[in-house]
């Protein structure tokens, strides 16, 4: 068994701390695990993906078409750009969060206006939810990438007490009770 | 106990536990996280050299002098340090130095896709190439035993997803390395050409007797498995073959990939029906094994350029795609672009707007090429924006419809000879330093102009207007101004690209993203006086944006309140 999780958005909305949490989770899980990250150029403002690998035996560190069985997405428009690589019969958990590209700043393109649907039609399990605002409501807006792990708890493949301990450890100790506050709203509204 | 370790942070635990005492570097990406880490262990010493030929001399030295050590960079920083890496496979060690080299197959963050493994070929050191975080710890071991076993540096290839991928890695103690005792030997280490025709005859045989061990060592392995197939292959093209092949093929692992196994690889593809290399980059391994008469498949349906992946892998050998949905319509692609408040932005617009001609230079800054800026005209290397621009102005004479863009990072780097050359050489361009404070691309580090060593001490303060002025700018032209003042960038850039003489200004902010940094409060657009010119866009800041009502909207999250736009709003709406 290999699960495939990758987590999309734009260069400094926090994606880097989500894999650290899935990572973790997963190594406390008794899984072999890759996490695959960006750095340097693409982290200013640009696209950035990461993969997260895990299962018995996990070689590629990469996550390719048709492959995810997860999409986390911090931006919708991200979401999009990355489906093709979610695996037929995959879930989207996305932010509806929506940061305009150069195109669209510029100008020369307008932002898509019907993403979520768009999606839906091709029959894609996709979950939308604003993630910002339950992290303001949780606290902190920053709490926004722990809100989407919550949002996305129960198709991630790990026991809860796990992935909740993940959290946990990998959040700034001064920022846990914002941060654990936005995990168990997030759980509970996507339970909803 | 296991820890979930990033490759480059591994190969810095390996430096650690394997009694490492100097690390000398200058950060690249992918290479960077490497010596990041290793400062973060006290028994380690760890500087930022200027560039990656004074990295290596030091580490050389270090190891000439009798302590581990280590040099990390990216595969194009090996260009710079080439002088160093070809002499000192002559001079040998006297412990252990292994040289760190990530090359970036798919410029993530590169000017061109470079194989190391010709450096090895052509310096006839060993080269080890790691396939995960376990192997980036145990290979530096390797390398280290390697190094002192023979007598010679050996080099570390890793790849921008071994070097940035998480994997499990066992954590171990440090193993202490004391300072071997000093050993004057001018023969080994007096490089001139009575010594180095002996040394030269040492290095053929070292050669000669590192061909022996790669057929034996335990870095290159055999696993058989079921069916025909045998396929050669290293680093990370071992797991995208391993996913798509598994039980099916038979593997030889190469963890040494240079001097190459001609005996262990004739005997692999003699129990094989089918060979395939699978390799990224140049067709190393494909070609060695076709010298020794072996038929294999390899470039002839895999590419030469690109990163390789299990896609690719499926697609080109197996034929196979994969079952996935998309989108019909296409949608905005999302290039990396100046951060809210980079100090460079102001600089690129006036350039762009006075249609100054500009040569430019490696680094973020790099980013006023792309719209709506389009400022740059070229970038060809680290250093290369003054040595280029003078050769340009030489043969055309138009010196004030041209300047030069570097950062402080980059102009201590390989900026300063250029600008010798200028002056020595009569040249009157105008050479523009982005100084932010920082090195920016690679993610903050540290450099001879701030002030501050990679461990975190005090250094001393170097001023980039004295040295510009030692180099021969005459004092009045060297010119410092805030690149947030629009109206001091566009005078300063019209007075000094006038100038007959060669001249520099400095924009001095520092990078928006540094710790410290006051961020003002992100400013909001008055809708009442806002037109809809759309004159503050073009600066290109990603915060501001077109409303369905043709107004302009600030996006309040990420605006850092630096003024650039209402500096460009001619109706005070911003």
């Amino acid at each position: 068994m290999i699960k495939n999780i990758m987590i999309v958005g734009v260069g400094g909305q926090g994606s880097l701390l989500a894999s650290k949490i899935l990572g973790k989770a997963a190594m406390d899980a008794g899984y072999d695990v890759k996490v695959s990250e960006v750095h340097g150029m693409s982290q200013r403002g640009g696209s950035v993906v990461t993969y997260v690998r895990y299962g018995d035996a996990v070689y590629s560190p990469v996550i390719t078409k048709g492959q995810a069985d997860v999409i986390l997405s911090f931006e919708l428009l991200e979401a999009a750009r990355w489906l093709p690589n979610l695996k037929p019969g995959g879930t989207i958990v996305t932010s509806t969060q929506q940061i305009n590209p150069m195109p669209v700043v510029t100008g020369a393109m307008e932002y898509p206006s019907e993403l979520v649907e768009d999606m839906r039609v091709l029959g894609v399990d996709l979950r939308a939810f604003d993630a910002p605002e339950l992290a303001r409501r949780a606290g902190s807006e920053r709490a926004s990438n722990v809100a989407l792990i919550g949002l996305a708890a129960d198709v991630l493949g790990f026991d809860h007490e796990i992935l909740r301990n993940a959290v946990a450890s990998c959040v700034p100790a001064k920022a846990l009770e914002v941060n654990m506050r936005a995990y168990d709203m997030a759980v509970e509204e996507s339970r909803k | 106990m296991k820890k979930l370790l990033l490759g480059n942070e591994a190969v810095a635990r390996g430096l650690y536990e394997y009694g490492c005492r100097f690390v000398s570097s200058y950060p690249g990406t992918p290479s960077t996280e490497i010596t990041e880490f290793a400062a973060e262990y006290d028994e380690v010493y760890a500087e930022w050299a200027p560039n990656e030929k004074v990295a290596l001399e030091a580490a050389l030295g270090a190891a000439v002098g009798g302590g581990r050590s280590f040099c990390g960079m990216k595969h194009v920083g090996l260009n710079v340090a080439a002088d160093p890496l070809f002499v000192c496979g002559y001079t040998g060690i006297t412990s252990g130095l292994v040289i760190g080299v990530a090359d970036d197959p798919g410029m993530h963050s590169s000017q061109n896709e470079q194989d190391t493994r010709h450096y090895a070929i052509g310096a006839k050191l060993p080269l080890v190439e790691p396939a995960n975080s376990a192997e980036c710890k145990e290979y530096i071991k390797a390398a280290f035993e390697l190094s002192e076993q023979f007598d010679t540096p050996v080099i570390f290839r890793l790849t921008t997803r071994v070097s940035h991928s998480r994997s499990p890695v066992e954590i171990g103690e440090r193993e202490e390395f004391e300072v071997k005792a000093y050993d004057k030997n001018p023969g080994k280490y007096v490089m001139m050409p009575a010594n180095a025709r002996k040394r030269h005859v040492v290095v053929e045989d070292r050669f000669a007797a590192l061909r022996e061990f790669a057929e034996t060592t335990s870095l290159n392995t055999v696993e058989k498995g079921n069916g025909g197939i045998g396929i050669i292959t290293a680093g990370n093209c071992y797991n995208y073959a391993k996913e798509v092949y598994g039980e099916g093929a038979s593997y030889l692992k190469l963890g040494l990939l240079n001097p190459l196994p001609a005996g262990l690889i004739r005997d692999f593809a003699a129990s094989c029906d089918t060979v395939i290399v699978i390799e990224e980059l140049d067709p190393v391994i494909e070609n060695f094994c076709k010298n020794l008469g072996i038929d294999v498949i390899g470039k002839n349906v895999l590419p030469l350029c690109g990163e390789y992946s299990e896609e690719v892998l499926r697609e080109k050998l197996l034929g196979e795609e994969a079952d996935y949905v998309e989108l019909g319509a296409e949608l905005p692609m999302r290039p990396p672009v100046l951060c809210p408040g980079c100090p460079h932005r102001g600089v690129f617009y006036t350039l762009s707007k006075l249609k100054v001609r500009v040569s430019g230079d490696i680094g973020c800054y790099t980013l006023g090429a792309v719209a709506p800026l389009n400022a740059i005209d070229s970038v060809f290397c680290m250093g290369a924006s003054i040595s280029a621009l003078h050769g340009t102005a030489k043969v055309r004479g138009e010196a004030d419809k041209f300047v030069s863009v570097i950062g402080d990072s980059t102009f201590m780097h390989s900026g300063m000879t250029g600008l010798a050359n200028v002056v020595y050489n009569g040249g009157n361009t105008t050479t523009i330093i982005l100084d932010n404070r920082i090195t920016g691309m690679t993610g903050h580090q540290e450099n001879p102009l701030t002030g501050k060593t990679l461990k975190g001490t005090p250094a001393p303060f170097m001023s980039l207007e004295k040295i510009c002025e030692a180099l021969g700018i005459a004092p009045e032209h060297i010119r410092v101004a805030d690149p947030a003042d629009l109206v001091e960038v566009e005078k300063v850039i019209k007075e000094e690209t006038a100038a007959p003489c060669a001249s520099v200004i400095i924009m001095r902010r520092p990078c928006a993203l540094l710790k410290g940094v006051e961020r003002k409060p992100a400013l909001v657009v008055d809708e009442a006086k806002c037109v809809g010119c759309r004159s503050c866009m073009k600066i290109g800041c990603p915060c501001i944006s077109i409303t369905a009502d043709k107004k302009a909207k600030i996006d309040g999250s990420m605006c850092v309140g630096c003024g650039l736009c209402s500096q460009m709003c001619k109706l005070g709406a911003i």
